[in-house]
């Protein structure tokens, strides 16, 4: 059993009112997120690797979290990524974008900003032109700000 | 906000079969259908839910978005660019308006 | 259990004992270059009779990917206000037919420095007069145009496109002008007076415990040369007295209106506190 900063902070200025929300509704979207995998690679199981996330591992508002996302991928016409999907586990509907590539992207590379509701993992999966897939997750931690956040 | 604003960024010429990156932001609230108003009714989601980049009239990239993404959406992505051209970008409103901007690129 | 409270003990000793740069919460040794072609000074040395030796930006309690979101230009979404201000400024507006432009035909001779120089005293009005008083003047007296309601989505941009134009000049309010000396003295016994059910100042945060953590949030010395701002939280620009009412909301005390003399009379002196600091409007902050 460990202490929280919640805990520290409590003592250190000792304001209840600063303290959060404590149990929040936690939203069971694993299973949404796993049939929306299911559903963009067709039932296959999509393999670890060749897809990587780059996302920070704490956020300081979920409001505005940065989400790059690579595949590595020649990109010509017969060998390239076709579309990446975008998932948050933990908001209330995991969806959060589909980027679609062509052999003209040059580099199956896409950045973006995306919501997320609390604490939880970020999906990518690739879907390639030959129907194979792949798939990265990273935890971001989301931070409950201050009286500026 | 007045009116959603494109804002695009593109290397002004490139050589030929290089590999540019293109940033894109638009203003937009992203209303995500979640959120609800002081007497507590719930504001009914508008979101731009597609964005689409062409190269003389060939699809370079698009992306289909859902309320998660944060407002004033932006989008980096690459093309590769094999002679000289215009991008073309689009973003798609929920209520049905379609914002578009244009960029020129000459190839040395 | 016992364990417990003791590490908890242990902790909050070491908290209470560390000075701000020895903790996790403490400004980042990092440099704002804007486009990389834009040096912004964010900390400069405290002027005469200031509490602190050097002061610094909010933009070095931030993390990494908030910090690059300010230093580029086209990603930065306060840019875009930045742009609406500019159509504003051009767009005739009210009975006389005048924009900001009929009158101020220059705008960048006339903005440049200009914003960095507010609040500044205005002899007519007998008070200290901030971006947004001086627009809805020029908007009744000059355009014959309503004034903006405070925080209008209008009246933020415009706001933001003015003070834009002072990026990287050092923030100057000059005290002696009729009477911005006395109001400096207001807004400092504002500064350190403590209010609300939760008893706190601005200084108790602000001059206290800058550095620190406040919940899983870092304190910042509470430097204004950034505003607006655009905030990830709202997704939009956030004025200054927005962001003192939100304070003072938030020790639980009623607060004042915006543009009251307690909040002008804070303005000057926070703004003074910040002194030499850079105007890096849009900032990007948490």
């Amino acid at each position: 059993m460990s202490f929280t900063r919640r805990q520290v902070f409590g003592l250190t200025i000792g304001a209840a009112a600063f303290v959060a929300a404590g149990s929040r509704v936690s939203f069971a979207a694993t299973d949404q997120t796993e049939e929306a995998i299911k559903a963009f690679t067709g039932g296959a199981e999509p393999k670890k690797g060749t897809v990587s996330l780059d996302t920070p591992e704490i956020a300081e508002n979920g409001n505005t979290v940065p989400v790059g996302v690579s595949v590595d991928s020649p990109m010509t016409a017969d060998n390239y990524v076709e579309s990446v999907l975008i998932l948050a586990d933990g908001n209330p509907n995991p969806a959060v974008a589909t980027f679609h590539f062509t052999a003209m992207s040059g580099a199956a590379e896409a950045k973006t900003r995306i919501r997320l509701a609390k604490t939880q993992n970020v999906i990518a999966v690739a879907k390639m032109n030959d129907g194979s897939s792949f798939i990265d997750s990273k935890e971001v931690k989301v931070t409950i700000g201050g009286c500026g956040g | 906000m007045a009116e959603p604003k494109p804002r695009v960024k593109v290397p002004k010429k490139a050589a030929a079969g290089e590999v540019i990156t293109i940033k894109t932001l638009i203003s937009h609230p992203m209303e995500s259908g979640q959120r609800k108003d002081k007497q507590g009714n719930l504001i009914p989601r508008q979101i731009i839910n597609k964005f689409t980049c062409e190269f003389n009239g060939q699809v370079v990239f698009s992306c289909d978005m859902d309320p998660a993404v944060s407002a004033n959406p932006y989008m980096e992505f690459s093309a590769k660019v094999n002679e000289p051209g215009t991008f073309k970008f689009t973003w798609v409103d929920d209520d049905g308006s379609v914002y578009e901007t244009e960029k020129k690129i000459t190839v040395e | 259990m016992a364990n417990r409270t003791k590490r908890i003990a242990t902790m909050f000793a070491a908290m209470m004992v560390g000075t701000s740069a020895s903790l996790a919460g403490g400004p980042v040794d990092d440099k704002l270059v804007i486009d990389g072609e834009l040096e912004i000074n964010t900390r400069v040395p405290a002027p005469e009779g200031h509490p602190f030796d050097e002061l610094i930006s909010g933009w070095h309690y931030r993390t990494p990917e908030t910090r690059d979101l300010e230093a580029d230009s086209f990603q930065n979404p306060g840019m875009l206000y930045v742009e609406r201000g500019e159509e504003i400024w051009n767009t005739v507006d009210g009975a006389a037919g005048k924009s900001c432009a009929s009158c101020h035909e220059d705008a960048e001779t006339f903005l440049k420095g200009l914003g960095a120089s507010y609040p500044k005293w205005n002899e007519e009005a007998g008070k200290p007069f901030n971006i947004e008083l001086q627009i809805n003047q020029c908007r009744e007296q000059n355009m014959q145009a309503e004034p903006y309601k405070f925080d209008a989505d209008d009246q933020k941009a415009l706001t933001t496109y003015i003070k834009h134009q002072s990026l990287g000049m050092p923030m100057h309010v000059d005290l002696s002008e009729g009477e911005m000396q006395d109001w400096w003295e207001k807004g400092k016994e504002l500064y350190y007076t403590r209010t609300g059910q939760l008893n706190l100042a601005c200084a108790t945060c602000h001059e206290n415990y800058n550095g620190n953590y406040i919940r899983a949030d870092h304190l910042s010395q509470g430097n204004v040369n950034g505003f607006p701002t655009y905030r990830l939280k709202q997704s939009a620009m956030v004025s200054l007295h927005n962001r003192f009412r939100g304070c003072i909301r938030d020790t639980r005390a009623a607060f004042p209106p915006a543009f009251s003399d307690d909040l002008m009379a804070l303005e000057v002196y926070v703004t003074w506190r910040g002194t030499g600091l850079d105007i890096e409007t849009p900032a990007v902050r948490q």
